[in-house]
């Protein structure tokens, strides 16, 4: 017999867990941005787990466009933190404080 | 017990992924360095590759490794470095006091309200969908035919969006990471303008705003 989905999805909401505690307390934007990462792909394994479970292909296929379009967050994200850098020499989010109110 | 329930081989290969899952996971978000955070992550991505082959979704733990590991740690990677961000100079800098307890607080709510809902839920005692009309995944392994299939029929319009979404990124970040056109242009720049200049001088004209 195979491994039962609510091991999988245990561990995936562990991994949601560490990926949401690395968003809160780590105050550098790179650090962040690979915490958000893993909260993604937690939701990738749920993801998996589910379409295995309940036997469809659409699943499987979320996944797919999730990757993508992490891909592309990712790539506009680390362009507006090396923009940021060029002009602070920081990557760290609590000195963006221009905007507070 | 468990060998008596599940095949020691399923079970060992879902002790890996978790070992390299979890410790990864943990490295990343407790690494000073962020070079070894974004290492940390590959080993955490790798572990999620290796459930998904527990799962028999080959060609995702293909694209995980590939796009992953492969696209979006190295591009992490380059931008650290590109940076020259080694150390993080603000380790322990709390703006709310106490922001890593309530943090660890509110993340252990969370996941207990998660597994609860998980353990008191119907969902996930494997009861296959009859009402959603999605196509059957074929028993064992190699689904890339109908994973294929499913992309390119059914979310045909949502693989369309992408590849507009993914040009618009790349343009984006294109525009983003250039750096301006001010006075303080370095020389390394201007010496390349003069070669390009030398080489084609009517493709240099820009009309910046």
């Amino acid at each position: 017999m195979t491994i039962p989905a609510s091991w999988f999805l245990i561990l995936a909401a562990l991994l949601f867990g560490i990926g949401a505690f690395g968003v809160l307390t780590r105050r550098s934007a790179l650090i962040m941005f690979m915490c958000i990462e893993l909260m993604l792909n937690a939701v990738n394994l749920t993801f998996v787990t589910f379409a295995r479970t309940m036997s469809d292909i659409g699943g499987q296929t979320s996944v797919f466009f999730i990757m993508v379009v992490a891909a592309a967050e990712v790539t506009v994200g680390l362009g507006i933190v090396v923009a940021v850098f060029r002009r602070r020499a920081s990557t760290s989010v609590d000195e963006l404080s221009e905007l507070q109110g | 017990m468990l060998a008596t329930t599940y095949a020691i081989p399923d079970v060992l290969v879902f002790a890996a992924a978790t070992l390299l899952i979890l410790v990864g996971a943990i490295g990343v978000i407790a690494m000073k360095n962020p070079v070894h955070s974004a290492l940390s992550l590959i080993m955490s991505l790798l572990g999620v590759a290796v459930a998904f082959l527990e799962q028999s979704a080959d060609f995702l733990a293909a694209v995980e490794i590939i796009v992953y590991a492969g696209a979006i740690v190295v591009l992490f990677l380059f931008v650290i470095m590109f940076l020259g961000v080694d150390k993080s100079k603000h380790p322990h800098v709390e703006p709310l006091v106490g922001q890593r307890w309530f943090a660890g607080l509110g993340v252990a709510i969370t996941v207990a309200g998660v597994v609860f809902l998980m353990a008191n839920s119907h969902w996930v005692s494997g009861v296959p969908s009859t009402s959603t009309g999605g196509t059957a995944l074929a028993p064992g392994s190699g689904n890339v035919t109908q994973l294929g299939d499913s992309v390119f029929t059914t979310y045909l319009l949502a693989f369309e969006a992408t590849a507009g979404l993914l040009i618009i990124a790349v343009v984006g970040a294109v525009l983003l990471a250039r750096r301006e056109r001010t006075a303080e242009v370095d020389e390394a720049t201007d010496d390349l303008e003069v070669i390009i200049d030398d080489w084609a001088p009517e493709e240099t004209e820009e009309v910046d705003s």
